[in-house]
């Protein structure tokens, strides 16, 4: 296990997996209070305000104060709400965004499971959330729910197919599925990364028209698949108030929330990993030891997080017809293409 | 073996309920407390129907038990983003009963304050419609700027919104000395924020397809209706009463009456309401950069016109082109401190009226658009 350095720290035993799983379940929420606070001061930061500024220093603790605040909160569950569903979705989404995590790589020391189809497992778990948002829209007995809930069923099962067929063409690229792997072949100057085709001879860079369009792809449909700006109409707040977590309040709304950011992060790294070279420093070797690997993994991830939070308080909505437009006529031919001479890079390498 | 039933069902005839969904009057784009009840099938709007009268304030009534300068606080309070331009018609009226001309200085002080409540009104509409379409940023710049007409409002008449700053003969005040300067500031700012808004919002590929070819008005239909204001101008037919009955000083200004052309899609879609709006906060500030120079430097009692005693005779209606269309008072007096009747004329109510008409076969999100490019005030549909 030379991909878990806790393993070799403390031994092959029980205490040693359970820091394992500890770790990722701290930065989770860690990065949500951050992203929480980042969201707040990136958004007045486009709109030309302050942003909270009372809580604490440059209120640098306001996630904590929302955290709080939504704890206090009462617990409503709607009284014709179907009980069972509505109480458990909240923990299905989180569930979902989390255990993305148990695969996430953070440096080439620590990889909480490198599983060989680590990709895959990241991807299926992370598609999870449909099904406990479409729970949660059906069960809250709401017009305006179950309105948020289809429209998301529909959207992130129609965007799965072409983010799928980009990771599909990576996976050509890297001839494997595992994480550790599809970075490794991308180590050295970031002119290895996938993004520019990954490694191989001069005349790969023929190919990064293609390898661009499957990252536009992959990131236009990440936005999608974690129900961002311009792809939020499940919770188009101007069209169905809430969508699927209209009658949710306190802790169960917040799960939601959570696991929003959670899944962000999710896809960032996966764009991270199939893309950007994972941990790999863009510099060769220069600063690429293993502590430095997880700064710029992290690093790497942040700056997606950051264009979402970017991209949604920048551009408008767009309308359901639309947005199946955009993904079957638009990103699903590019996205075929694209993988097909993928593949045929990856049969010449 | 059971019997196998014939059950032939043709496709795309597939009878399915229609749900009945009540949007508003607690809703994040309703723009107050408008309730639609909309038919739905599937997204499609089937049909809409606009409950009205939640915030019912019984001005009409009200304004019998008052005096002539005891209602111009409840006209401002009608379309409550907009109260110069609610004063306006009503003091006019008036004024027309009593036979008062005001000076030259005053009208021009009135046109200035009119225009510069005009692009507020203005930058509402543009704001919210673009948060109806999802677009949150160019609502907080839009209210950014906002606020510096606000300020200067407010060094008038002392109010922020609600001024009651036109007097029925004159005005509360005269203006303060550095009033040029600061209108030129904001002059200077709304120009450059437009010009962001124009490439952040209106000219925004997303908000294009979005808006273009979505609720469509035809000229025809929206005179059957009689709408005003940028809902008829955004149809193509330049009816402007500051051009075709001018009132104050508009005969004396240059300025464009500004209509809808269908850039991105037909002739009165929603994206050329919304269009008009910003074509016309530029003609405001042009109107507002002419009057400016025909305020006299010397300084004049504004308050010397207003009569001691208001008591007129006979019955009229006075109109006037508000930001939202034309809105008209028609006063009975009879010769008593109290009107006998006011009735107002809403623009905002007239052109909701149009809304099931333009609305059906449209998607329940392009609903959401179509209302927000109307840009109803609800304190003036119910009044």
């Amino acid at each position: 296990m030379e991909s878990n350095f806790i393993l070799e720290l403390i031994g092959n035993n029980i205490w040693a997996y359970l820091v394992t799983a500890l770790i990722p379940l701290i930065f989770v929420v860690v990065y949500a209070l951050v992203a929480i606070l980042g969201e707040l001061k990136i958004a007045s930061w486009v709109q030309d305000r302050l942003g909270p500024m009372r809580t604490g220093p440059w209120g640098i603790i306001q996630p904590v104060a929302e955290v709080v605040k939504l704890l206090q909160k009462e617990d409503i569950t709607p009284r014709n709400a179907n009980k069972p569903l509505f109480n458990t979705a909240p923990f299905i989404v989180f569930t979902g965004s989390f255990a993305a995590f148990a695969a996430i790589p953070y440096s080439s020391k620590f990889i909480p499971a490198d599983i060989n189809i680590g990709v895959f497992y990241i991807f299926a778990v992370s598609s999870f959330t449909v099904i406990a948002i479409l729970m949660g829209g059906w069960a809250s007995n709401n017009k305006y729910s179950v309105l948020g809930a289809l429209r998301s069923a529909s959207q992130m099962i129609s965007y799965e197919i072409p983010t799928c067929l980009s990771i599909i063409a990576i996976a050509a690229l890297a001839n494997s599925l595992s994480v550790s792997h599809i970075i490794n072949a991308q180590s050295g100057w970031f002119w290895n990364w996938n993004l520019f085709g990954g490694q191989g001879p001069l005349y790969k860079f023929l190919f990064i028209p293609f390898t661009l369009v499957l990252f536009l792809v992959y990131f236009v449909g990440s936005l999608a698949e974690a129900n961002r700006n311009p792809f939020d109409i499940p919770e188009g707040e101007s069209e169905i108030v809430g969508g699927y977590h209209t009658e949710y309040s306190a802790m169960k709304f917040a799960m939601f929330y959570f696991a929003e950011y959670a899944n962000m992060y999710v896809v960032s790294s996966m764009i991270t990993i199939l893309f950007l070279g994972g941990w790999n420093s863009p510099f060769g070797n220069f600063l690429n030891s293993p502590i430095w690997q997880a700064v710029w993994f992290i690093g790497k991830a942040m700056f997606f997080v950051f264009v979402q939070l970017w991209i949604r308080w920048t551009l408008p909505r767009v309308r359901v017809d639309q947005l199946m437009h955009i993904c079957w006529k638009v990103m699903l031919p590019a996205a075929f293409v694209s993988l097909i001479f993928i593949s045929l890079l990856g049969v010449i390498n | 073996m059971s019997e196998v039933k014939d059950v032939s069902v043709v496709l795309g005839q597939v009878p399915t309920q229609h749900m009945k969904l009540n949007v508003g009057p607690q809703h994040p784009s309703t723009h107050g407390v408008l309730r639609l009840v909309v038919e739905l099938e599937g997204e499609i709007v089937v049909d809409v129907y606009p409950v009205i009268g939640y915030l019912h304030r019984c001005f009409e009534k009200v304004a019998e038990q008052h005096t002539y300068t005891q209602v111009v606080p409840y006209v401002d309070r009608m379309d409550y983003v907009n109260s110069m331009n609610n004063e306006l018609p009503y003091v006019l009226g008036v004024e027309k009963m009593l036979g008062i001309t005001p000076s030259e200085r005053i009208q021009a002080i009135r046109v200035i304050c009119a225009e510069l409540n005009r692009i507020a009104s203005h930058q509402i509409a543009v704001a919210t419609f673009g948060m109806d379409a999802g677009a949150f940023t160019p609502f907080l710049y839009l209210f950014r700027d906002r606020e510096k007409i606000l300020w200067v409002l407010e060094k008038l008449s002392g109010s922020r919104l609600l001024y009651n700053y036109i007097r029925i003969g004159g005005l509360m005040r005269d203006i303060y000395p550095t009033f040029k300067d600061d209108l030129r500031d904001i002059i200077k700012t709304i120009r450059e924020t437009n010009a962001e808004i124009n490439n952040l919002l209106n000219n925004n590929k997303i908000f294009v397809e979005r808006c273009a070819n979505i609720g469509i008005l035809p000229p025809d239909v929206a005179i059957n209706y009689g709408c005003s204001g940028p809902m008829l101008r955004g149809s193509g037919i330049p009816f402007d009463l500051r051009r075709e009955e001018p009132y104050l000083i508009y005969d004396k200004l240059d300025f464009d009456v500004c209509v809808g052309s269908g850039t991105v899609g037909t002739v009165g879609d929603s994206w050329d309401r919304n269009w008009v709006r910003m074509l016309e906060m530029e003609q405001s500030l042009r109107i507002i950069e002419q009057a400016m120079e025909m305020i006299p430097d010397a300084s004049e009692d504004v308050r010397a016109g207003i009569p001691k005693r208001i008591a007129p005779k006979g019955e009229l209606y006075s109109r006037a082109e508000n930001p939202k269309g034309e809105l008209g008072f028609y006063i009975v007096g009879d010769g008593k401190p109290k009107p006998v009747r006011v009735k107002g004329r809403s623009p905002c109510y007239v052109n909701l009226s149009v809304i099931p008409e333009i609305s059906k076969g449209y998607m329940f999100a392009d609903l959401i658009i179509i209302l927000g490019s109307i840009d109803i005030v609800l304190g003036e549909i119910d009044r």
